[in-house]
């Protein structure tokens, strides 16, 4: 499945600038020029692709049209399929989402003296933590401070994050390093110890650090053992929550889930929720593809927002600049930016640098779209996609041989599956729609407006108010995964389990009626529904 | 595309005519099925899609992750939901790195007679018998970076015949390398050192006050280490 002939030639175009572009630094646009690419071409400037809310506490806030349809969405549940009298389980804290936050969270509650339980939709895991590959930002090193990395995170987000919250990024995240090396994660050292830092798009000082190219997958997965390693937390797979519940007075005391398997529902009391369930990006916004986990379905907004909880950024979604654009079976596939990370230029199909490689995400993503389209300057996939060349064989020009295979084993795997040598042939990229940049409004510590509801991960908005640097989720879900933890064991101990009803489900409804939303989607929708709908003829049997 | 091949495959035991170019878990869903087992992140990454298959005729059996595999024609195969693999507790800080500590939690470990029937069902392609070996001998840092891409997906659990727990021993001798081997990161400990001392809060403090045109200039004029 290599790449068609006349790919080849494009790629014979950027060896013969390869050798000369290697000491080249394009230059970073200007702040106002930035500004004016991200609202000609950034995919959430397209003002039809965006609509206001009817309903809920952010009426007449723009969200996009495929957001606003789940936000607005019918309950599942009714008072009739459900025995709120027969309760499944009791708990202290409830943690909704098997990612990094939920783990975070889990770890944090259950070490501050509460009863735990963790329920996930697919398997404990299953999240886009365990896809994050470049990193993990934090400001350990002594050229660094956490004030460098503030000012580094506002600028990435155009000056619109939420002060406060930034500051407890900043500030936990040499403690949150710390805190995985102590649980055994494995980070690229040097021989001393020293931790191995690069650069991402965006930082102004090299604080990505990483392990291999499986950064959250490390993360991930030592998380997860340790929750596995003390049983006294609780964990409930293939159950998703397709309900909260409350005790009638705007306190949330519950939920509701739904057993993927034997599709019953089961209700779970308990003194505090926290929601970490992660983004959005399988509701495929404008027909992008998307790099998320196959269970990336807003449910958290949409449970959130129904008992009252805050949205904000809902307009901003991250495209992430470079998604696989060929060969067709990896479309919208995470190509880490650490690729760029490490030295590697975007080029056009004349095999000319277009753009600086290591602006921030959105910036970045409105260059490539741009060049593909205002500029024609793409490379046209058998497909009917575009794309244009991230030049992966730099590095080991840049860093010597092997050092591609060292540092991005999972890029190099991705690809050979598919007969394409990355070590050295270009890859062809395109953005792919990456992260939700907005959610549900949260404090320093995951509280939310709603008392009982915490909130933590890419589900919650301000951290990066409308663009996200690279290796700031991973730190996000971390340090507001054991803030949210914290705080809601001390909330935890200080309450008793509360009445459960469905109040507020019933409340939604007279509203959705009130505006004339009868019928819509059902929400939250748990899957993306790939399945093809029309009969296939049976085939003969092969065996 | 009007002129796609097309391919039939068998799924869920009943066959199904899909389009060449797909993966297992695409053409899955194209055949009409909403998945919610064996199938995760669709990028290579989770390890939740194992899956078994033979081609027609032949009676070798082939390991793959359904989301990074194409179809081919007269696949029979089948999802592995979970395997039930051993999972105890234990508190890391308490253990040692060496043998001694894996062949305490996962004592079946010696059972290992080296048919290296793991290593042929890793669709990762990684040494799984010989970071086993390397478990056994105590090479914790051996045992750490052989198994580094491990994603986990419980293929080689399911085919090894002494009932050993690859990718738990792997992620306990990997948990044991950071802790214990890898040595501490200088800068963390000096850098907590200050943060517990209040140091940058004011920095950040004047920051946060600071006039929004101003901390733009302060942005646009930063100082950026080169790359």
């Amino acid at each position: 499945m290599s790449y068609t002939a006349a790919m080849r030639e494009s790629i014979a175009k950027v060896e013969a600038t390869r050798e000369a572009r290697l000491p080249e630094t394009y230059p970073s646009l200007e702040h106002d020029e930035a500004q004016e690419v991200l609202r000609r071409f950034h995919p959430d400037y397209i003002e039809e692709r965006m609509r206001e809310l009817r309903i809920g506490r952010n009426k007449g806030s723009r969200a996009p049209v495929e957001l606003a349809e789940v936000l607005e969405g019918a309950p599942a549940l009714t008072r009739d399929l459900v025995d709120l009298e027969r309760v499944d389980l009791e708990t202290d804290v409830l943690v909704v989402g098997g990612g990094g936050a939920g783990a975070s969270a889990a770890l944090l509650a259950q070490e501050n003296g509460a009863q735990v339980a963790l329920v996930t939709k697919l398997r404990f895991g299953d999240a886009n933590t365990m896809m994050a590959q470049g990193g993990i930002q934090a400001a350990d090193k002594p050229s660094d401070s956490p004030a460098i990395h503030y000012l580094d995170v506002m600028g990435g987000g155009h000056f619109t994050n939420v002060p406060e919250l930034v500051e407890v990024l900043v500030m936990d995240a040499t403690y949150v390093i710390r805190w995985l090396e102590e649980l055994g994660c494995m980070f690229n050292k040097r021989p001393d110890g020293v931790m191995e830092t690069i650069h991402g798009g965006g930082t102004s000082r090299k604080r990505m650090h990483y392990a291999r190219d499986y950064s959250g997958a490390e993360i991930m997965r030592t998380l997860r053992d340790e929750v596995r390693c003390r049983p006294e937390i609780q964990v409930l797979q293939f159950s998703p929550v397709v309900e909260l519940l409350t005790d009638g007075e705007g306190r949330v005391t519950g939920a509701v889930l739904r057993s993927f398997e034997s599709n019953e529902y089961l209700v779970v009391r308990a003194k505090a929720v926290i929601l970490a369930t992660g983004g959005s990006g399988q509701l495929q916004y404008q027909g992008f593809p998307c790099t998320n986990h196959y269970g990336a379905t807003a449910d958290g907004l949409v449970l959130g927002y129904r008992v009252g909880a805050e949205l904000s950024f809902l307009d901003t979604m991250q495209y992430h600049p470079t998604g696989a654009a060929y060969p067709e079976q990896i479309v919208g596939q995470l190509v880490t930016e650490k690729v760029r990370g490490l030295g590697a230029q975007l080029c056009n199909v004349d095999g000319v640098q277009f753009t600086y490689p290591l602006e921030p995400r959105d910036i970045e993503a409105a260059a490539v779209i741009r060049e593909c389209t205002e500029r024609g300057k793409g490379i046209p996939t058998p497909a009917g996609g575009v794309g244009v060349w991230l030049d992966s064989p730099l590095i080991e020009l840049k860093h010597g041989e092997g050092t591609i295979a060292r540092e991005l084993p999972a890029m190099v795997r991705q690809f050979a599956r598919f007969g394409i040598d990355i070590t050295r042939e270009p890859m062809l990229i395109y953005p792919t729609l990456h992260f939700q940049n907005g959610g549900l409004s949260i404090g320093v510590n995951g509280e939310t407006a709603v008392q009982g509801l915490y909130v933590a991960g890419e589900v919650a908005g301000g951290v990066h108010g409308r663009n996200r640097l690279m290796g700031n989720s991973l730190l996000e879900i971390t340090v507001f995964g054991r803030r949210a933890g914290r705080a809601a064991a001390a909330y935890a101990a200080g309450v008793e389990l509360g009445a459960i009803s469905l109040e507020h489900v019933e409340a939604w409804t007279a509203e959705r009626a009130e505006a004339g939303l009868d019928g819509g989607l059902v929400a939250p929708i748990l899957l993306p529904d790939y399945t093809r709908h029309d009969r296939l003829p049976l085939a003969t049997p092969v065996v | 595309m009007p002129n796609e091949d097309f391919v039939t495959i068998q799924v869920m035991e009943r066959s199904a005519r899909v389009p060449a170019s797909l993966t297992i878990v695409k053409a899955l869903e194209y055949a009409g099925y909403k998945l919610t087992r064996g199938v995760g992140c669709r990028a290579g990454f989770c390890g939740a899609c194992g899956t078994v298959f033979r081609l027609k005729g032949d009676p070798k059996l082939n390991y793959a992750l359904a989301c990074q595999t194409v179809v081919q024609d007269g696949m029979y195969l089948a999802q592995i939901p979970f395997f039930p693999g051993q999972k105890p507790a234990y508190d890391v800080t308490k253990l040692t790195a060496d043998a001694q500590s894996i062949l305490g939690i996962y004592e079946e470990t010696i059972k290992c007679f080296g048919c290296n029937t793991c290593t042929k069902s890793c669709p990762q392609e990684l040494e799984v018998m010989d970071y086993v070996s390397a478990a056994l001998r105590g090479d914790i840092a051996a045992l750490a970076d052989l198994s580094f891409d491990c994603i986990m997906c419980g293929l080689c659990v399911a085919r090894c015949p002494a009932e050993l727990v690859p990718p738990h021993i792997a992620l306990l001798g990997r948990r044991l390398y950071g802790r214990e081997v890898q040595p501490k990161a200088p800068d963390l400990q000096a850098r907590i050192a200050e943060l517990d001392a209040g140091k940058y809060q004011d920095e950040i403090a004047e920051l946060k006050a600071m006039p929004a045109e101003e901390l733009k200039q302060k942005y646009i004029t930063r100082d950026i280490e080169p790359v």
